[in-house]
């Protein structure tokens, strides 16, 4: 046990070589260009709808194909079965995910800085927590807007959670829900710190107390 | 390997079989049926395919323009025109009402494409009313009519009309049934050579927004104008015109138009027309500046053609105008170049009210004896022209001039091939042939008489029209299709040409009274005047109860606020004959009198959604308040 702390405290003192700080700036980057990309996207295709209607799930806002109108077109169709309108306001997380990439980006330079592979992992570890969180957050968005329907409504379904990850039909639609440009920019921000981590690893440790 | 090689021959056994039995059948039975199958073929378009062309009809008396696709020939909208459609809540709502003026209906003859450069630019489609001297435009961005000019003043009966002329700088238009100018004034028609005329009219195009305005007119004799055709090329800046009853008969016009030999057409320049308004050589009557030929040379000139003509078309390099003699059996072909020539010499053979006559002989290139009743002619860009001919119930290819001597002395030597058609056929119409680079693939002929042609429905039966391969040196009949009374003549043109939208952007409405959100909706009343801003959405109107009294007068202002292509919705008022359409982004206006209590249900006439009956609501007119 002793030996296995000791290892990894030398693990996490190895200091980042060029190769790796340079992944990191590719990573800090690719949080960047995941902002400017739509990180999911749902698309509702049925017979009278050839083309599909599709949702793009920003970082930072909501958009939908022809200008915004196949919004308004699902919300449309989503009152039939009573289901609350889907609105960018109500997605508080689109405040707060920006903030949590700008931290990411931060960290990442401070690890650039500081060179060593203890931030790596905390940064690692963080964003990894960032996934699992956001993704449960997500689920629980679409699982609010299929199971709270209006009783009132025109048309009785049973209620539902559309799909996360992959496709389902409901009614005459298919829905497809699938990660976006945005998510692979993500996944690569996350391969790039294991690769760095990586690179690292025949460093020679630093001793903290010794002195030049 | 003996077996191999028996068992090759074998199969040629059943093909071996068969050949007896074919030569029972008669050959040419059997090349019609591979003749009829390739047909199908190549008119067929799948379901959920395109066609290639549109085809814009004129609707006659309809009123309607009727658009197909080429080559499946299937009707795929009617757009409405001179006439109420409650089909598409045309003739109900404040704008339409007030575009189709007092008339019930029109009588649509020609549709023109406009064109830029002498190629159709895929903008507008005009089409003339014969009988009210209307022309309307419609705009081909959503296939509705956005301007209805008219009726023209000075004019009865606005035949040769509308043609465009290279750049949509003006539309001809002339008198079919002259009188008395301007209109309103009397005269007995006994007093017709002296007191009635004609006119050649110039309707001016504006460049940006199509607006149509009367430009001028040409002061004629009393003939009949018919038909005519804009010149390009050599001949731009031309207008060409046929006219009958150069005997100006006024009764009996069957016998009496049809004593001459040759009936005089006309040469327009319109060009020296919009000089002389410049140089002020006109006078103003009923609004319109008219120009009298015999005071400003240059402006008209009169051809001779043979005999009651009809058609005058002239050819994609416009140097060729060919003249349909109808009563005679050629086409007669005028060469531009010959005409400049003959007026430069003055080379007349007569004058009529002032205006010099060309020498016939010396501007005719020939007369090719197409066969009876030549009507229209139309070209394929390859030098070729198809007559249409009325009596012989065909169409007949030939070539154009340039001819050899050879040529000259036997014109018989250029005609290639006739088709027969079923049967009378009026206009036909090859795609682009009234531009520089027609599409030389395709002709429809417009057949006045079907009789026989189709599973019996009454007395009033259908038109036919057939179309036409004339890709080959021979024509080949393709497809029949039938259509409503009564096209006359079409156009045609490339399905890329445009791009029309199918819903109208929110951000393009103008509509003072627009509402996009529930919250908007409302009913003021002030006094005895009611108004109403109404949403119309799946599957409801906003508001869907209406209270109002006897004596009101009700303005509903409804936005279709819906953005998805097909989702018109209706707007019927039931026993107060309101059928309204609105189309996806639009706004209507709707102004309904008050004049018995009751509860009228309004509702959605256009089928909308699952829940489409449901879309509904009532309008509440309770007694007025002082009879009770």
């Amino acid at each position: 046990m002793q030996t296995f702390l000791k290892k990894q405290e030398i693990f996490l003192r190895k200091p980042l070589n060029l190769w790796s700080r340079l992944c990191l700036i590719a990573a800090a980057a690719c949080i960047g260009a995941s902002f400017l990309f739509p990180l999911w996207e749902i698309r509702l295709v049925a017979p009278q709808y050839r083309d599909g209607l599709e949702l793009y799930i920003y970082a930072y806002q909501l958009q939908a194909g022809n200008d915004g109108q196949h919004l308004d077109e699902i919300n449309l169709l989503n009152h039939y079965i009573g289901m609350q309108p889907i609105r960018e306001a109500d997605f508080v997380e689109m405040t707060w995910i920006p903030f949590a990439f700008g931290i990411f980006i931060l960290l990442c330079l401070r690890a650039v800085v500081f060179g060593r592979m203890g931030n790596v992992v905390d940064l690692f570890v963080l964003f990894a927590y960032f996934g699992l969180f956001s993704m449960g957050n997500f689920y629980y968005r679409l699982y609010t807007y299929g199971q709270n329907l209006d009783p009132r409504a025109p048309m009785t379904i049973e209620p539902f959670t559309p799909v996360l990850f992959g496709t389902n039909r409901i009614a005459n639609f298919t829905q497809y829900s699938y990660p976006d440009t945005g998510s692979y920019f993500l996944i690569a921000f996350g391969a790039l710190l294991v690769v760095a981590a990586i690179l690292s690893l025949r460093e020679k440790p630093i001793d903290p107390y010794e002195t030049r | 390997m003996k077996s191999k090689r028996t068992t090759r021959y074998l199969q040629w056994v059943p093909l071996v079989a068969v050949i007896p039995i074919l030569g029972a059948c008669a050959p040419d039975e059997i090349a019609r049926d591979f003749d009829r199958r390739s047909a199908a073929e190549q008119s067929y378009v799948a379901p959920g395919d395109f066609d290639d062309y549109y085809l814009f009809y004129s609707g006659g008396h309809s009123g309607n323009v009727f658009v197909a696709g080429i080559p499946s020939m299937r009707h795929i909208v009617t757009i409405p025109v001179f006439t109420k459609y409650p089909g598409k809540g045309y003739g109900y709502d404040e704008v339409t009402k007030e575009l189709l003026g007092d008339y019930t209906w029109g009588d649509i003859h020609h549709p023109a494409l406009s064109k830029t450069d002498g190629i159709y630019d895929g903008r507008w489609l005009f089409v003339n009313d014969n009988a009210h001297n209307r022309i309307a435009r419609i705009d081909l961005r959503d296939f509705k009519v956005k301007e209805i000019l008219g009726p023209i003043p000075n004019t009865s009966g606005n035949h040769g009309s509308s043609f465009v002329t290279e750049n949509t700088e003006y539309i001809m238009g002339g008198t079919r049934f002259s009188a008395p100018i301007p209109r309103g004034e009397y005269a007995h028609p006994e007093e017709y050579e002296e007191r009635f005329n004609g006119v050649i009219t110039g309707v001016q195009v504006g460049q940006e927004n199509g607006e149509m305005s009367v430009g001028w007119q040409v002061l004629t004799p009393p003939f009949n104008w018919d038909l005519s055709s804009t010149g390009k090329g050599p001949s731009s800046g031309w207008a060409f015109f046929t006219s009958y009853n150069t005997e100006m008969a006024h009764t009996m016009l069957e016998a009496n138009a049809s004593q001459l030999d040759r009936d005089l057409g006309a040469a327009v320049n319109w060009r020296a027309a919009e000089q002389a308004i410049a140089d002020g050589n006109y006078t103003e009557i009923d609004g319109v500046p008219v120009i009298d030929p015999a005071e400003v040379p240059g402006v008209m000139y009169f051809i001779p053609i043979p005999k009651s003509p009809h058609g005058m078309d002239t050819d994609p390099s416009g140097q060729w105008i060919v003249a349909g003699g109808k009563l005679d059996p050629t086409a007669t072909v005028f060469s531009f170049e010959k005409i400049e020539a003959a007026i430069e010499a003055e080379d007349f053979e007569d004058e009529k009210r002032g205006v010099p006559v060309l020498t016939f002989d010396s501007v005719a290139e020939g007369q090719v004896p197409v066969g009876l009743g030549p009507l229209h002619t139309q070209f394929d860009g390859q030098g070729n022209a198809y007559t249409s001919m009325f009596i012989d119930s065909q169409v007949a290819k030939w070539r154009l001039p340039p001819w050899t001597d050879e040529e000259k002395a036997d014109l018989e030597s250029v005609v290639i091939d006739k088709i027969d058609v079923h049967y009378n056929i009026g206009h036909l119409v090859a795609g682009g042939s009234d531009t520089r680079e027609p599409y030389g693939d395709w002709l429809v002929a417009m057949n006045k008489h079907a009789v026989g042609r189709h599973l019996k429905v009454g007395p009033g039966i259908p038109e036919t029209s057939q179309l036409i391969d004339i890709r080959g040196e021979e024509m080949r009949m393709v497809k029949e299709a039938f259509t409503d009374k009564e096209p006359h003549f079409a156009q045609i043109l490339r399905a890329d040409k445009i791009d029309p939208i199918e819903v109208y952007p929110r951000a393009e409405n103008t509509h003072p009274h627009a509402i996009w959100s529930f919250d908007d909706a409302e009913i003021v009343r002030n006094g005895d005047s009611v108004e109403v801003k109404m949403i119309s959405i799946r599957s409801r109107f906003v508001p869907d109860i209406v209270d109002v009294q006897v004596g009101d007068t009700v303005t509903f202002h409804i936005t279709n606020t819906e953005q998805t292509p097909g989702l018109t919705h209706g707007f019927g008022i039931g026993e107060m004959d309101i059928s309204g359409n609105i189309d996806p982004g639009e706004t209507k206006t709707y102004v309904v009198e008050m004049d018995r209590p009751g509860v009228f249900p309004f509702y959605c006439t256009v089928f909308c959604s699952a829940l489409h009956q449901e879309m509904q609501g009532y309008l509440s007119v309770r007694p007025a308040e002082n009879s009770e």
